[in-house]
């Protein structure tokens, strides 16, 4: 497909600036698609009816002379976690259908600032508690390379919009792998910044020492492009690093120039090649590994002993903050309310909470408040406070001897829809190789690492030390412009199924 | 249910009380702790309509995110110091969990295990002048919940209420609590310790500017933890927790209740129940609120949205050296400077008008003199009107008031129709004294004419005059004034008269 929405971002932006293309034709085009693979997909819970007339207004704007960020006028699907004046945000919920919030996240005003155009908002598992999209409840979204798989979790939606080309670009938001994982398992790109690198203030909070918002690409290019559009200090997130940050463009760039890899260190994580990896998976990693050591990469095995933890680290942490953060779902001042007459209060929070949370917000819920609970909070979140210590000192220690780790992203190809849904540790332990950049609050990013046996993409997870987000771009290019140099062009695009998703599927 | 009381003195023959306070503050700050919707506990802005003092935070909405307010943060290391605690060099936010529909988050932003100030002392003075040492346990800082308003049922409380009304201006406004240790040996002075401490944290507040701190308006509120232990023995009963406690007078008043209360279901056989009570000022009675218990379970955790509270020690050192005189040492300053007596300064102190006093001396008067108007005549108009005296006149009117008098120019009574004349807001006193021709007569023609005239008026009395019997010119003196319609100076006529009569 050579169309318009085959484009990467960057090719997109040239076009735009050449006036070859102009945003109302480029978000004409991705708004057709969507319409188009929709019924397939599901990858958006809420289309933006005002996209195309900000796509005039920029295109308006360039007419005029006016000089415009070299992103203005690119469409881009937003994650519904995120808040968007004017535009519904739900969060994969019930509870909160048809909430319109009065006001943008920082990360979404920042698109705005720099003229991006929104698209609309995409479909994740609810509140980010997921790994498939299947705890949406507006329904799952499905994988564009096999419309009986999951797209990945919990940002399903963003991946999959940007693997079926509805849009070139996307937010995503990363608690423990919900931008990396789908990446991997649709074939696109996805980062998860240094932890306060970009702003949480408009994300509605799943757990808020883990999250992190980042980009969803099908090029290292484009999420490098994104990053630097939505990164820096923001005054609204007390937890925003005040620090002057790189162009990740630039390094991408730089990274793809000549892909040359001579005297960098990589280092393989032991304790994520082994045990519950696939087949198809590790084959992929091992090509990874000598397209890198052929660039000239030195790759050296490294231990995180700690690692083995971090799953259930990850799954007392994560529950005991989100049963906080949930709290404020009460229906007393927005969202869903449930209630009959002559009811308390406290029932009508009861019965607002009952029917609007689906079963895996409240197995987390319950799981959290248990954690946080007199009598058991040093056992449980204190000891996995401990574990989070240590995961930080593993990987200290792995960034004096290597500089980046790399692993593969997930642990398997996309399974099926409805595979693991009954079994949550399954579900959970899907998360193994990417929970501890979270938990460490180091960056992390997923890029295409070609495909299984089964015909379904993996993704080459490289990790990076706090703040060195930089060199993630850098080498992820090197090796991305390496490896799409044996597929001829993004991964994403060597989908022999796009063509079809507008037909309601290959199925 | 009317509670059985014990005879006070006969309790506290009987049993030692056992006090704990928990005062929070309400900072004035222009916006509030986490969020910059302007404070309504900042003067500007406390009149403001319901629910207009609001950001997304305040209402808890999705993604909203607490930032930290460096100057309430400032203001509460500067409490801390002023209260002699240790200022934390790392503290931490802290979330307590709990469900209720004035708080937006369902958890309230405090501090838990790493308050920003620890283990202090505040010195308080009771009213016999003994200085009592009250030691502080911890202060935090946290944000205000909102503020629900019951109608419907008889109480204004929740139960029997059709339903409620939420203002969430109050959430989120910045509060500093503090918590002192356990304090024992108060014996019958414990309902005066009360009144005494939550005067000096008063002070203090007020000393440092950080709080408008009107117990009325609940920019300061007490929580009075209270029990009793028999006579003799050390260890502490069950205690109580009342709240609503808004005046000076009602700490006072609400200590000596439960006391009484406690020593008589003691006496009974009975026990005390843990529990929170509600004073109410009306009746003069607590009431049981809601049982409390120590496994009360509010899920404390790390307040992950943001990073510990590191001040440095250069902020920390210069809002040591910017500290105000401690209340109590100022007091014992001023009434030495002054040369008051023990009851003249409690009088002006009990008046909550040292500061005023302090202004009006600075300002030109004379100690007695400023003494003298505040606690007289400005406290009578201020007693029969049911407000503060400070807020009828000015420091400045007051001194220029006294002037008048020293210099000849008003004497008493006419100083007193002067000063009613800038209560009713017609300017100055000397702007008085020229609209309402008040000037004592200075013009010795007139008085002398004036005085010929009553002497000729009753020459009985100048005939005793002139017998040496020099009181009986208390008549002539009595009708001169009359006739100068009390615009004389009466010790100038008695000269005249005596030396008109011996003519």
């Amino acid at each position: 497909m050579t169309s318009i929405i085959s484009l990467s971002a960057a090719e997109l932006s040239e076009k735009l600036a050449s006036r070859e293309v102009s945003s109302e034709e480029a978000t004409k085009a991705h708004l057709e698609r969507i319409e188009a693979v929709e019924g397939s997909i599901n990858a958006f819970l809420h289309v933006n009816d005002e996209a195309l007339a900000a796509a005039k207004q920029i295109d308006e704007r360039r007419a005029a002379g006016e000089q415009l960020h070299e992103l203005a006028g690119v469409p881009i699907a937003i994650k519904d976690v995120l808040t968007t004046k004017g535009m519904p945000s739900t969060s994969g919920s019930r509870m909160l259908e048809g909430w319109v919030p009065p006001y943008d996240a920082t990360v979404v005003a920042r698109l705005k600032q720099a003229g991006l155009i929104a698209l609309g908002k995409t479909n994740m598992d609810e509140f980010a508690m997921g790994s498939s999209t299947e705890h949406s409840a507006f329904g799952p979204t499905k994988n564009p390379w096999d419309l009986n798989r999951i797209p990945g979790g919990s940002g399903g939606g963003s991946a999959a919009a940007v693997a079926a080309l509805e849009a070139p670009i996307a937010l995503g938001s990363d608690t423990g792998g919900s931008i990396r994982q789908p990446a991997a398992v649709t074939g696109t790109v996805g980062v998860k910044p240094t932890y306060g690198g970009v702003s949480r203030y408009g994300a509605i909070a799943l757990a808020s020492s883990l999250d992190q918002v980042g980009p969803v690409s099908r090029t290292v290019l484009d999420a490098a492009l994104v990053h630097d559009v939505i990164g820096g200090h923001d005054p609204h997130d007390a937890t925003s690093l005040e620090r002057e940050w790189p162009s990740f463009a630039a390094a991408a760039r730089e990274g793809a120039d000549g892909a040359d890899l001579t005297g960098v260190r990589f280092g393989v994580v032991k304790e994520l090649d082994a045990d519950g990896i696939s087949a198809d998976v590790q084959a992929r990693f091992k090509d990874a590994v000598a397209v890198i050591e052929a660039a000239g990469g030195e790759v050296t095995e490294i231990s995180a002993p700690s690692f083995k933890y971090a799953v259930a680290a990850y799954y007392l942490i994560l529950p005991a903050e989100a049963s906080s953060n949930l709290a404020r779902f009460d229906s007393v001042r927005y969202g869903l309310r449930v209630e009959e007459p002559g009811q308390t209060v406290e029932q009508v929070m009861a019965a607002s909470r009952e029917a609007g949370f689906g079963p895996e917000v409240k197995r987390r819920i319950i799981l959290g408040t248990y954690a946080l609970s007199a009598g058991y909070y040093d056992a449980y979140y204190g000891s996995a406070q401990k574990v989070r210590t240590l995961i930080q000192r593993d990987l200290e220690e792995a960034f004096q001897k290597v500089d980046v780790l790399i692993s593969p992203a997930a642990p398997t190809t996309a399974f099926k829809l409805g595979e693991k849904i009954d079994d949550p540790l399954a579900m959970y332990v899907n998360d193994i190789t990417t929970i501890p950049a979270n938990l460490a609050g180091t960056p992390g990013m997923s890029i295409p690492m070609g495909l299984g046996a089964d015909g379904l993409p993996t993704g080459l997870q490289l990790m990076a030390p706090m703040f060195e987000d930089e060199r993630l771009y850098r080498f992820g290019a090197a090796i991305e412009s390496r490896l799409n140099g044996g597929w001829a062009g993004p991964l994403a695009l060597q989908n022999s199924r796009l063509e079809a998703l507008s037909d309601g599927g290959a199925r | 249910m009317k509670d059985k009381l014990m005879d006070f003195d006969k309790a506290l023959e009987l049993f030692d009380p056992v006090l704990g306070f928990e005062v929070h503050v309400e900072l004035n700050t222009r916006t509030k702790m986490f969020s910059a919707s302007p404070n309504p506990a900042n003067p500007e802005f406390e009149d403001a309509a319901p629910n207009t003092l609001i950001t997304p935070l305040d209402l808890g909405l999705p993604g909203s995110m607490p930032v930290p307010n460096r100057a309430a943060v400032r203001s509460a290391i500067s409490l801390g110091l002023a209260l002699g605690c240790e200022i934390a060099e790392s503290s931490r936010f802290a979330r307590k969990n709990y469900y209720y529909p004035d708080l937006p988050k369902n958890y309230q932003i405090s501090q838990f295990d790493e308050p920003i100030a620890f283990d202090g002392s505040v010195q308080i003075e009771l009213s016999d002048g003994r200085l009592i040492d009250i030691p502080i346990e911890r202060a935090h800082i946290e944000e205000d919940a909102g503020k629900l308003t019951h109608v419907g049922g008889s109480t204004g409380r929740i139960q029997g209420a059709e339903y409620s009304m939420v203002d969430y201006n109050r959430a989120g406004v910045p509060l500093v609590e503090i918590v002192t240790r356990t304090i024992v040996g108060a014996g019958v002075d414990a309902p005066e310790y009360a009144k005494a401490y939550v005067a000096t944290i008063r002070d203090i507040v007020r000393g440092l500017g950080i709080s408008e701190a009107k117990m009325e308006r609940g920019n300061l509120r007490c929580d009075a933890n209270i029990s009793l232990m028999p006579k003799g023995s050390t260890t502490f009963g069950t205690r109580t927790e009342t709240k609503n406690v808004n005046s000076l007078r009602s700490a006072e008043r609400a200590i000596r209740y439960e006391i009484q209360r406690q020593a008589q279901i003691l006496a009974d056989g009975g026990t005390i129940k843990q529990e929170t009570r509600h004073w109410h000022e009306d009746t003069g009675r607590t009431s049981a609120g809601r049982p409390k218990s120590d496994a009360d379970d509010y899920r404390y955790f790390p307040e992950p949205d943001m990073l510990p509270l590191t001040p440095a020690r250069e902020l920390v050192e210069e809002l040591r050296a910017q500290l105000p005189e401690q209340p109590v040492a100022r007091r014992r300053r001023l009434k030495e400077e002054w040369g008051f007596t023990d009851l003249e300064f409690q009088d002006i102190a009990n008046g909550g008008l040292v500061d005023t006093v302090e202004q009006t001396i600075a300002a030109g008067a004379t100690p007695a003199s400023a003494r003298k108007w505040w606690t007289g005549e400005l406290s009578r108009v201020a007693n029969e009107r049911g407000v503060d005296a400070s807020t009828l006149v000015s420091a400045e009117h007051v001194a220029e008031l006294t002037k008048l008098i020293d210099e000849g120019t008003l004497n008493d009574r006419l100083a007193r129709e002067a000063l009613a004349g800038v209560i009713e807001g017609e300017g100055s006193p000397s702007e008085v004294v020229d609209k309402r021709e008040l000037a004592v007569v200075s013009d010795d023609g007139a008085l002398i004419a004036a005085v010929d005239e009553a002497l000729a008026a009753q020459p009985d009395v100048l005939q005793k005059i002139r017998d040496g019997k020099v009181q009986a010119a208390g008549a002539v003196i009595g009708a001169v004034m009359k006739a100068m319609r009390g615009q004389a100076d009466a010790g100038r006529v008695r000269e005249i008269v005596l030396a008109r009569a011996s003519n």
